[in-house]
């Protein structure tokens, strides 16, 4: 245990100087533990484990990858979104609009052409946008296209006017909540209140056979992974020192020359990309993908995700998702009334007490080790000095 | 007696169908009613005339019963019962008292029949016993319920009527009443005109109904023209009175609006945080008058009154816990403040429904605040909505008042230009921070009490009005107590007036993009506060 918390350690020092590699070899060493004890172990084993927290799993790295987008605005940039569940949503309902479209004439209206809401509400052909949505690939396209040009819109509007701190988090917060009133639109042909939901398979696969299910939780494993390390190593590139010479001092950064708006407007733009791609692994996992994605509390509370796990930091971000989302999973099944108390505690104890969340945390705990270390290391030296001269 | 005993048990029975309760018969009476029970229906006329004579306007429920055909005896005891269906389920109350009667079964029951000639004649004596009724209101609404079948009867019943009547506001409508029939009916093209003619002014849509089909149909040439002429002016008329009326919507949207945005402005001027818990301090208002009901049952009228200031001390007090046990250790750092007293409107929301349900709790009106005041057929405006226009327009001078003439006001003021400034001149701005807040707060809670009085309240209540007001003050520009006036009753009135073109949805969203696209052009809101402290 101690081994482990050492080792843990060892690749968590704050404000990107963390290492990513021993986490991302942890990460892929319980995903490829976990998919083999799902599909090798026989169902009554100890190690089987059960396709239900498989799917679990593959959520809570979704919602990790999700807090991955946060982080590397909020961490790196200062810049408070409270509307990135609206990326993650739009990029879930790519996903959904090609699922839908595979459905074929399986539904239950039979109908080859069109969704069985559509046939609902009496449509006679396809709208012009869910037109091509069959193919794999413009799907694939268009949850990296939808969120990024949004983003980039928004961003481009919001960041040359220089709308910054709050302003800037209430304006991203009425941004979702637009998104959520104009997707219960039935009018508006995403499935109104309901959604997009009863899909039968992907690029052929069946959605409900375990093999899949594994395959989309390894897959958006790998994708985390790879974004993560991306997103390391784009912080490290002279873009990513721009970014955080803008966190600490916009002005600054501005003064010295830099077009800091457009830094700011492409680190939105990638951000919000994961985003989206975080949306379109969780919709195939989850099922469904309704406007209650778009919901203002939702996109709050993927921040509080990134400000327990300690932001700046990527793996925190990670690791906040998961232990955050844990608890609520164990919590809304014990007492679901409390989770709620639980998660508005949260918000509160951790501004106040831990600003620089579980990261922050433990880097406080090695320095303070190393110091103690160093005073002891620093005292028998003394002493020994001491002696010499005596 | 046993009507007596009965009048006790219930009076707010089921008799919806039979807007007035009747009186408990009289003896003299009571073998009438028997024998309408018993006779034949070729005999029952002469029974209700009667009755009729007898007993005038007391017999109103049963004459409305027996001519919607949902009167009833009890085969046993012969008591009168009224039948009120809902859907496929019948039920029974005593026709005298309204106490419902659900033990009864239908076969315990028959129905008092009625054919045609006695639905003619019920028709008639109900509107006979309304003409004559003593309060002048009853007797306008009688004369407009009639105003759809104006039949040769009818209208000799109010051309008798009209010559006994006294007051002014009856006798214009009964007079729209005799033109109306005269200009359907009469052969003479002069006096068709001239029925036109006096029907001008009106506003009542059979009026409009008719000349619509004089225009279109009528023999002669003039009265058609005439016609479509008075049709233009209704049309007119209606047009600039649902103008009128949507303007009204629009400012009672924005009184709400500036209600819950100036608690917010007042805070975020002064401390630059944004208070996400403000919601939640309105929610906490309304179910302040909620417990305040709930603990004076019999003080509805005053509830409010009552309501208001307890509703400022609890919102007020629960802000400034919240500023000194959360947003003092944050300060400087807003994004964190903001992620902190999100924290805080969950907890609030959580604990409201441990405490309250989950479920909407419905807060009573009081009597001098429901109706409305209907000031032609096209325009009435509802009474609480007015109310609450005038009290938001209170609580904003009370509230300028407050921060021009105080010397909190000039503490207020100085922080919020210039922080490090007022704390070099001695003003102790901790101290100025919590007094901000709990009186931001406190605004909010008595907005929370004008909500009550519109919408259900619920522990979603603050939320809904969370956005909404945040960009009232990003609208407005900060610290500017006018600006949130003038952003508040704009964005209301601007939402009342898209919203019939484009549906409510679309148009709170037109708004929120509106205003993305507003702080493009003018960051700082319509009226920036000047000065070098403002960056």
């Amino acid at each position: 245990m101690s081994s482990f918390l050492t080792n843990f350690m060892s690749f968590s020092r704050i404000n990107g100087e963390s290492k990513v590699a021993p986490f991302v070899v942890l990460l892929l060493a319980v995903t490829a533990l976990a998919s083999a004890s799902n599909l090798l172990m026989p169902q009554d084993s100890v190690f089987y484990v059960s396709t239900y927290t498989i799917t679990l799993l593959g959520k809570y790295l979704c919602y990790a990858m999700l807090a991955l987008a946060v982080d590397v605005i909020w961490g790196y940039c200062g810049i408070l979104s409270l509307g990135h569940g609206a990326f993650f949503a739009l990029g879930g309902y790519a996903m959904g609009m090609y699922l839908m479209r595979q459905i074929g004439d399986r539904g239950v209206y039979g109908n080859p052409e069109l969704p069985d809401f559509m046939v609902f509400l009496n449509w006679s052909e396809l709208p012009w946008f869910w037109q091509g949505m069959d193919q794999f690939w413009v799907a694939m396209l268009m949850v990296l296209l939808v969120p990024g040009i949004l983003a980039y819109v928004f961003g481009w509007l919001a960041f040359r006017s220089r709308v910054t701190g709050v302003y800037l988090s209430i304006m991203t917060q009425a941004l979702t909540y637009a998104l959520l009133l104009s997707f219960f639109r039935n009018e508006m042909g995403f499935g109104g209140n309901n959604g997009l939901t009863d899909f039968k398979d992907i690029i052929g696969f069946d959605l409900q056979s375990d093999n899949t299910r594994v395959s989309l939780f390894i897959i958006t494993a790998l994708l985390l992974c790879g974004l993560l390390v991306l997103s390391k190593k784009i912080m490290q590139t002279r873009f990513g020192k721009v970014i955080v010479a803008i966190r600490d001092g916009e002005s600054r950064a501005r003064f010295i020359g830099y077009r800091t708006e457009n830094y700011k407007v492409w680190l939105f733009v990638y951000s919000a990309m994961i985003a989206g791609i975080a949306g379109a692994l969780y919709v195939p996992q989850v099922g469904i993908i309704n406007p209650g994605e778009f919901s203002p509390i939702n996109s709050i509370e993927i921040v509080i995700w990134v400000a327990v796990g300690g932001r700046g930091t990527l793996i925190g971000a990670i690791i906040g998702a998961i232990l955050v989302n844990y608890a609520k999973t164990k919590f809304t099944a014990i007492m679901p009334d409390g989770w709620l108390f639980a998660l508005g505690a949260m918000f509160v104890l951790v501004t106040l007490y831990l600003p620089k969340g579980l990261m922050g945390l433990v880097a406080q705990l090695k320095d303070q080790q190393l110091q103690s270390k160093q005073r002891s290391a620093n005292n028998s030296s003394n002493e020994k000095a001491e002696e010499g001269h005596a | 007696m046993r009507y007596l005993n009965a009048i006790c048990a219930c009076l707010l029975g089921l008799l919806i169908s039979t807007s007035v309760l009747a009186e408990t018969p009289s003896e003299a009476q009571k073998p009438l009613l028997l024998e309408l029970t018993e006779v034949k229906l070729s005999k029952a006329l002469p029974v209700l005339q009667q009755l009729e004579a007898s007993e005038g306007a007391d017999m109103m429920a049963l004459f409305k019963t027996m001519l919607n055909g949902d009167l009833y005896y009890e085969k046993e005891t012969k008591r009168l019962i009224a039948a009120l269906k809902e859907q496929s389920v019948t039920r029974y109350s005593d026709l005298f008292t309204g106490a419902a009667l659900n033990e009864l079964s239908s076969n315990q029951v028959k129905k008092i029949k009625v054919n045609n000639t006695l639905r003619g004649y019920l028709g008639e004596a109900i509107a006979r016993m309304q003409l004559n009724h003593p309060d002048s209101a009853v007797r306008t609404d009688a004369v407009r319920s009639l105003f759809s079948d104006l039949g040769p009867n009818t209208i000799e019943l109010i051309r008798t009527a009209r010559l006994n009547e006294q007051s002014r506001s009856v006798q214009e409508v009964m007079d729209v009443a005799l033109a109306l029939y005269r200009a359907a009916h009469s052969d003479d093209a002069t006096e068709r005109l001239q029925a036109v003619k006096d029907l001008e002014g009106s506003l009542e849509p059979e009026v409009r109904n008719q000349l619509t089909k004089l225009a279109e149909n009528d023999p002669s040439r003039s009265v058609r023209k005439a016609a479509q002429i008075g049709l233009d002016k209704i049309d007119q008329q209606a047009e600039m009175y649902g103008f009128i009326n949507q303007l009204f919507f629009g400012l009672s949207l924005g009184s709400v609006l500036l209600l819950a945005a100036i608690g917010l402005a007042i805070t975020f001027g002064v401390m630059g945080v944004i208070n996400m818990a403000h919601g939640e301090m309105i929610m906490l208002g309304a179910y302040t008058t909620y417990v305040v009901q709930l603990m004076l049952p019999n003080m509805i009228e005053y509830s409010l009154w009552i309501a208001v200031p307890l509703a400022f001390m609890v919102s007020g007090l629960a802000g400034i816990l919240i500023e000194r046990l959360v947003i003092r250790h944050l300060h400087g750092r807003p994004l964190e403040t903001l992620l902190a007293t999100f924290g805080i409107s969950l907890i609030l929301q959580q604990l409201v429904r441990t405490v309250f349900s989950p479920l909407n709790r419905q807060v009573a009106t009081p009597e001098w605040m429901s109706g409305s005041i209907e000031i032609n057929p096209l325009l009435s405006l509802t009474l609480n909505r007015l109310y609450i226009v005038a009290f938001a327009l209170l609580v904003f001078m009370i509230l300028l008042i407050v921060l021009k003439k105080t010397s909190l006001g000039l503490n207020v003021r100085a922080v919020s230009q210039n922080r490090d400034m007022a704390k070099a001149m001695g003003i102790r701005t901790d101290r100025v921070d919590a007094m901000t807040f709990g009186l931001g707060s406190g605004i909010a809670g008595i907005a929370g009490v004008a909500l009550s009085q519109l919408t259900n309240v619920g522990p979603n209540l603050g939320q809904a009005y969370i956005i909404d007001s945040f960009m009232v003050v990003v609208f407005g520009g900060v610290g500017n107590l006018w600006g949130t006036l003038v952003a508040a009753f704009t964005l209301g009135v601007a939402n009342k007036f898209i919203e019939p073109v484009t549906g409510a949805v679309l148009a709170s969203i037109l708004v929120l993009v509106f205003i993305i696209l507003f702080i493009q052009k003018r960051p700082k809101g319509l009226f920036p506060q000047k000065g070098r402290a403002a960056e």
